[in-house]
């Protein structure tokens, strides 16, 4: 395809009212729209994101580190990283088995099964943690024999760890599911035809195909696994320095009126958000050149 | 068939793979929510109404609702500018710009909740200037909009992105060479294109908006009545360890989530379908 250069030079021919290319819009809207698309992203994202570094470094740096470094923040850090470190492995599991049998076969269903993957993405957070609590909470169908035995899942780290992965159960199937499905499975008939069994098969063939997209999706669950707020507000119990995630360790920091404090922790776990946006933009990249190059090597 | 099936046989570990995700999918999703179903199921009709379609529940699902489907409208409306903007113009920064939008995806949505009450409370960085013009955000159904729009924001820009990315410019062409003005052009060809993934990424904005509690609770006072949204009613009546009537409030809002989900997959297999033609 000849590449049009849309630049901004002038155009070689400045005859009055020159025809425009049929995709490209006059000048004074190009600057309008941009000009409307970028103050509604500064006025809805940029503005939240410099008000948490802002209020959080108000009262200066003494504040903020005596704030961050308080036992019960990092006792909240420690909670969230323990629950993503179970949420995400058994997720990322999950989404490869399920990835895979959805891609690389065909059975009944399998629609009706790609719904039901996505169904925790339709579910309010604060019913995800409803659902739990109706199955393990004193009242709930467990619950009796849960008390008996004393093993205490809502209002403990365990009731967390299962909500979080509730929540974030969708986020590698989803990623995997329509990669597996375009990348088809030839590969994958060579090397079980040249002697490879189903292991060997799925290490040196389709984790290789699949590592962007892979790596994509784990980390946006991530994401979502350190910041969930809703679903973990209701089976934490809200103990200080015991069941207090970082959003929660916000939460009630907020409400006692400790807002350098509960900004503080915010602005961590804001770090994180930016984190996770700059590494999802190189997987992007990578993955798009990644593609780019095999689609070179093919012709 | 049977070739297919004899093909896709070759593959070990169909057995194993769906057996993990069925058991998984059955234990972490399907049994829980199944247990809200049932939960209500013991209920009797009269409870159920009562619990579900008391004047305070109602006026949750109002705001909820509507403030829902403002903030998905308004997502609706900047999203396809933004998504315009990015797939057709060139401008500095724009790279950074694109990673940006899925910020509300990626902050804790208690973050956001705090940092918008900041901005928009009496003495915040834009409430101090407002408030004295006799508006106020923080506080009122406004607030409520505002955050639901944050939260939203995303989805209509990533619908409708690949979808102006993949748009054939030779479409446009035709329609000028025929004699259309850049307005009827757009009205005319780009627009119906483009509005099975604006009405989809509408819709998940709004799914989204109606689920939303983290950033809410913090900026919208949660008066009864007025500001309460229904997410937050859930969590008062599990306070007062009042569960049946959680749960019979969840059940009405899963019923709607689960509405909206397949009228999503109804609109994307249609606009399937409508591509293809």
């Amino acid at each position: 395809m000849a590449v049009v250069v849309t630049s901004t030079l002038v155009k070689p021919r400045p005859l009055a009212g020159a025809p425009l290319r049929a995709t490209q819009d006059p000048r004074w809207v190009r600057w309008l729209l941009t000009g409307i698309a970028l103050g509604f992203l500064a006025f809805f994202l940029v503005l939240p994101l410099a008000a948490v570094f802002g209020e959080a470094l108000r009262r200066g740096l003494g504040a903020y580190f005596a704030a961050v470094g308080d036992a019960d923040a990092l006792a909240s850090v420690k909670l969230t990283l323990i629950a993503a470190l179970i949420s995400v492995p058994a997720n990322v599991v999950f989404g490869v088995a399920a990835a895979w049998c959805i891609a690389k076969y065909s059975f009944r269903g399998k629609s009706l099964l790609i719904t039901l993957i996505d169904l925790p993405f339709a579910v309010s957070p604060v019913i995800s943690g409803l659902i739990y609590v109706l199955v393990f909470g004193a009242q709930g169908w467990l619950g009796p024999w849960l008390i008996e035995h004393d093993v205490k899942i809502i209002f403990a780290v365990p009731g967390i760890v299962l909500a979080t992965t509730f929540v974030t159960c969708p986020f590698v199937a989803r990623e995997l599911i329509p990669l597996m499905q375009a990348q088809g499975s030839e590969e994958e008939y060579a090397a079980i035809t040249l002697g490879a069994n189903g292991w060997q098969t799925f290490w040196r063939v389709t984790l290789p195909n699949i590592k962007w997209g892979l790596l994509y999706g784990v980390i946006l669950c991530n994401a979502r696994a350190m910041g969930e707020f809703g679903a973990v507000s209701v089976v934490s119990g809200h103990i200080r320095g015991e069941t207090n995630t970082m959003p929660l360790h916000v939460e009630i920091l907020y409400n006692e009126y400790n807002f350098v404090g509960a900004f503080a922790v915010a602005s961590l776990l804001a770090v994180l958000a930016l984190v996770s946006l700059v590494l999802k933009s190189i997987v992007e990249w990578r993955h798009a050149h990644a593609q780019a190059q095999a689609q070179a090597h093919a012709c | 068939m049977s070739l297919l099936r004899k093909q896709h046989s070759v593959l070990p570990g169909f057995g194993l793979s769906l057996g993990f995700t069925l058991a998984y999918l059955g234990l972490i999703v399907l049994v829980p929510l199944s247990a809200a179903f049932l939960k209500t199921a013991g209920m009797s009709w009269a409870d159920f109404v009562a619990a579900a379609a008391s004047p305070r529940v109602l006026a949750a699902y109002r705001l909820s609702f509507l403030a829902s489907l403002v903030a998905a409208s308004v997502n609706a409306f900047f999203g396809l500018i933004v998504a315009w903007v990015l797939v057709r113009y060139a401008f500095p920064g724009k790279r950074i710009v694109d990673a940006l939008i899925d910020l509300p995806f990626a902050l804790p949505t208690a973050v956001a909740g705090i940092a918008l009450t900041a901005i928009y409370a009496k003495n915040g960085w834009l409430g101090q200037w407002l408030e004295p013009h006799g508006v106020k955000i923080a506080f009122t159904e406004i607030g409520v909009f505002v955050a639901l729009t944050f939260i939203g924001l995303p989805f209509v820009v990533r619908t409708l992105q690949p979808v102006l990315e993949e748009l054939q410019p030779e479409i446009e062409e035709a329609a000028v060479s025929l004699g259309a003005n850049r307005w009827q052009t757009i009205a005319r060809v780009l627009l119906p294109e483009l509005f099975p993934a604006l009405l989809t990424g509408f819709a998940l904005s709004f799914a989204r908006a109606l689920g939303e509690y983290g950033s809410v609770v913090f900026i919208s006072g949660n008066m009864p009545m007025r500001t309460e949204i229904v997410p937050l009613l859930i969590i008062t009546k599990l306070e007062q360890y009042d569960y049946r009537g959680a749960t019979a409030i969840a059940v009405v809002m899963l019923t709607a989530s689960f509405g909206l989900l397949l009228l999503i997959n109804l609109i994307q297999k249609w606009s399937r379908r409508h591509h293809r033609v």
